[in-house]
């Protein structure tokens, strides 16, 4: 999304328009949910920071939607259109969300499981979204496209404008979709709702949340884009080397000697696969494992 | 048009490479290593003639920076909020030294609670340590502070360490148009580096004479360096009219901003002003005539100019992005001592705002607008205020409850094992 955002707003720069564009991060964590934020005009931005009410919303992964943390549609209304990359349609979006602003749907492709790798999704994302505003020409695009990835190989690029160039074309027809919203102005607003602070004694206000254990609560196998697979046919049975290199503890011993990992909490981080002497781990894209499991208990 | 897309941590290493810098002691921290991943990717490529070295921590890379800048190279550094407290002990030390070097702060609100986000108590932390403090608003103001920041700390009537503040998160990861000075004219601009008489050499171990018996010699060198952080305010004035006629960009100690008939005032630091701006302009066209000041440079205070700015306005909103504990906003607090005792003082408003990335929205500086209006008419400023809805507390609470629920339910296990 940082990818995605950096092209819409050097394509809105090359247009000419003022711009600022700038990721937000979150966890520091492979998979985990970023998003950034763009904006352009004919003036001066003085403007900073999460931009409250969005004239364009674009969802690179619709898994995110649902996730109150995420904040997908925070700030949205019925001037507010959002594009989802999504394998479902805009009519369903519509009713789940139960939200007034229009929805377009960027089609997803069949072929991407690891929805963590999302290949060329930044610049598919900026590509429509340039098309949805509808004062960005497909030449600016292409350029904006080589600006920004300019440091991968010239193959890479070349792909990445042809996806580009696609996303571009399939919303072509809804250009100028995207309106600039309205100025708040001093003479008519909303007044902040301030309180005053209130005076609570150190046991209420301070910091004290002590719990032991935590990290076993908090799921972090959800984290997980890419899952290992322990082959036993092909493991030697060392007994260490996988359990010992795993940084988060997850791979535990059993009694009969091999090994076990625990997917409530193994990130994914695949340490395990590359230190295996016997190369009997391999990795599987986490969602065609799920999958998997859902197509043996059904 | 030669200007481009850069963040300010770009903006911060380009400063760097303009100047151009000889040497840069290095130590990560969010949101402040990207600098010295492009500085140290330039070094890498060539594109830079400079030596970086990772250092084991803010102390030690504090410690590298001056005692390089007293062999008679010039010195970069960067940190951010913890880091810049872990180095603490060596930036008030190298002030001491009279070394000039630029450090530049990516601010970041301190623990605890532990935060990623901006505020300015990491900067504020430095006040009284003899550097001096450029705050920028803006990307572009970033990579022209770190050239500014090296002539004023290299002038030979200053010569203490500058630190180049910016915010984090706001600036540091925010892409803006800058336009980069081009690079003989700054390096033109900042000149060459006279050590005069810093005399250590790598290759010649001398020990520097550092203590001192009594408060006598004490109060002389610390005064003196008080009187040369002083002495930056008025070669503040020279160094910033060579910036304007080189490179046609003008910044004055304090930006102000439609101020010539303003009645009231805002008045804060850093990037935030931007949004102030927006308001200003919101406000007028309502006839509000109300104004915006920005100190640039912060430490030397200009102390005299605010007096000058401000005398015979109604009353004026201090916007701090900070909390000195037990007393509020350091700015106001500076303010009001600026202000003490002259004649037709406006009111001073105290607003805590933005603390650990907060934003602060329009419609807050519009109903700070009415407050002001409010306040000249009743003849008294309000109380303190911090920025802060009910929204924001129900958020709070619901979190305290699930808290107290951890709490009990912890408490029950305890019990039965």
């Amino acid at each position: 999304m940082k990818t995605a955002s950096r092209i819409l707003g050097s394509a809105f720069f090359r247009a000419g328009y003022e711009v600022q564009d700038a990721p937000r991060y979150g966890a520091e964590r492979r998979g985990a949910p970023i998003f950034a934020y763009v904006r352009a005009d004919r003036k001066v931005i003085n403007e900073r920071g999460i931009i409250d009410h969005p004239d364009l919303v674009v969802v690179a992964d619709d898994t995110l939607v649902g996730m109150p943390a995420a904040g997908v549609t925070q700030g949205m209304d019925a001037h507010t259109l959002m594009l989802i990359n999504s394998h479902e349609s805009a009519e369903v979006w519509s009713q789940r969300l139960n939200t007034e602003a229009s929805i377009l749907i960027l089609a997803a492709r069949e072929d991407v499981a690891d929805r963590a790798s999302l290949p060329y999704i930044g610049s598919r994302c900026a590509a429509a979204a340039a098309a949805l505003c509808g004062v960005i020409s497909r030449e600016i695009l292409i350029a904006a496209i080589n600006d920004e990835l300019a440091h991968l190989s010239t193959d890479v690029i070349e792909r990445n404008c042809q996806i580009a160039q696609t996303a571009f074309d399939q919303m072509s027809d809804q250009s100028g979709l995207v309106k600039q919203g309205g100025s708040l102005s001093a003479a008519d607003y909303i007044p902040p709702e301030w309180i005053d602070m209130p005076f609570e004694k150190a046991e209420v206000s301070n910091l004290a949340i002590h719990v032991g254990a935590t990290s076993v609560k908090v799921r972090t196998g959800l984290w997980r884009t890419m899952r290992p697979v322990i082959d036993y046919d092909r493991c030697s049975g060392c007994t260490w080397i996988c359990s010992t290199y795993c940084p988060d503890g997850c791979i535990d011993v059993r009694a009969d000697g091999y090994p076990e990992i625990d997917y409530d909490h193994c990130k994914g981080c695949l340490v395990c696969v590359a230190q295996c002497p016997p190369h009997a781990i391999e990795s599987i894209p986490e969602q065609t494992a799920r999958e998997q499991e859902s197509g043996e208990q059904t | 048009m030669t200007a481009k897309l850069l963040t300010g941590n770009s903006a911060a290493a380009w400063g760097a490479r303009l100047a151009p810098v000889d040497y840069i002691p290095a130590f990560p921290i969010t949101p402040q290593t990207e600098i010295i991943e492009d500085l140290a990717f330039w070094v890498d490529r060539g594109e830079l003639d400079a030596r970086l070295v990772t250092l084991e921590s803010e102390h030690s890379m504090i410690t590298a920076a001056a005692a390089a800048a007293s062999s008679g190279v010039r010195a970069f550094t960067a940190t951010s909020s913890q880091g810049l407290l872990y180095g603490m002990e060596m930036i008030y030390t190298v002030s001491g030294w009279r070394t000039p070097f630029v450090l530049v702060n990516v601010s970041r609100g301190l623990a605890s609670p532990i935060t990623l986000e901006s505020d300015h108590n990491d900067i504020m932390a430095a006040r009284d340590s003899g550097f001096l403090q450029i705050h920028c608003a803006t990307c572009q103001e970033i990579a022209d502070g770190v050239l500014i920041a090296y002539r004023l700390a290299e002038h030979p009537e200053v010569r203490v360490p500058a630190i180049v503040n910016l915010d984090g998160f706001y600036l540091s990861f925010t892409r803006e148009p800058v336009d980069l000075p081009d690079a003989s004219k700054a390096a033109a601009f900042v000149g060459e580096y006279d050590p005069e008489n810093l005399q250590f050499k790598g290759n010649t171990p001398l020990s520097q004479a550092m203590a001192v018996l009594g408060g006598g010699p004490y109060s002389y060198f610390r005064y003196e360096t008080h009187l040369a952080v002083e002495r930056a305010l008025s070669i503040y004035d020279e160094v910033i009219e060579e910036f304007a006629a080189t490179f046609g960009r003008r910044y004055d100690k304090i930006d102000a901003y439609c101020m010539d008939d303003a009645d009231y005032v805002f008045i804060m630091l850093g990037s935030f002003s931007t949004k102030a701006r927006d308001a200003v302009d919101s406000l007028r066209a309502a006839g509000n005539k109300i104004g915006l000041l920005r100190p640039r440079l912060f430490r030397p205070l200009p102390a005299a100019l605010l007096r000058q700015w401000l005398r015979g306005r109604r009353a004026v909103a201090v916007i701090d992005q900070n909390i000195s504990m037990g007393m509020g906003g350091i700015l106001h607090s500076e303010l009001a001592t600026a202000l003490y005792g002259i004649d037709k003082a406006p009111l001073l408003a105290s607003y805590i705002g933005g603390l650990g990335g907060r934003d602060i929205s329009q419609q807050e500086f519009f109903a700070i607008a009415d407050e002001l209006n409010l306040a000249y008419q009743q003849g008294a400023a309000p109380p303190v205020r911090l920025l802060y809805t009910r929204n924001e507390m129900t958020e709070m609470r619901k979190l305290q409850a699930i808290a107290q629920a951890e709490h009990a339910e912890i408490r029950q296990a305890e019990g039965k094992s």
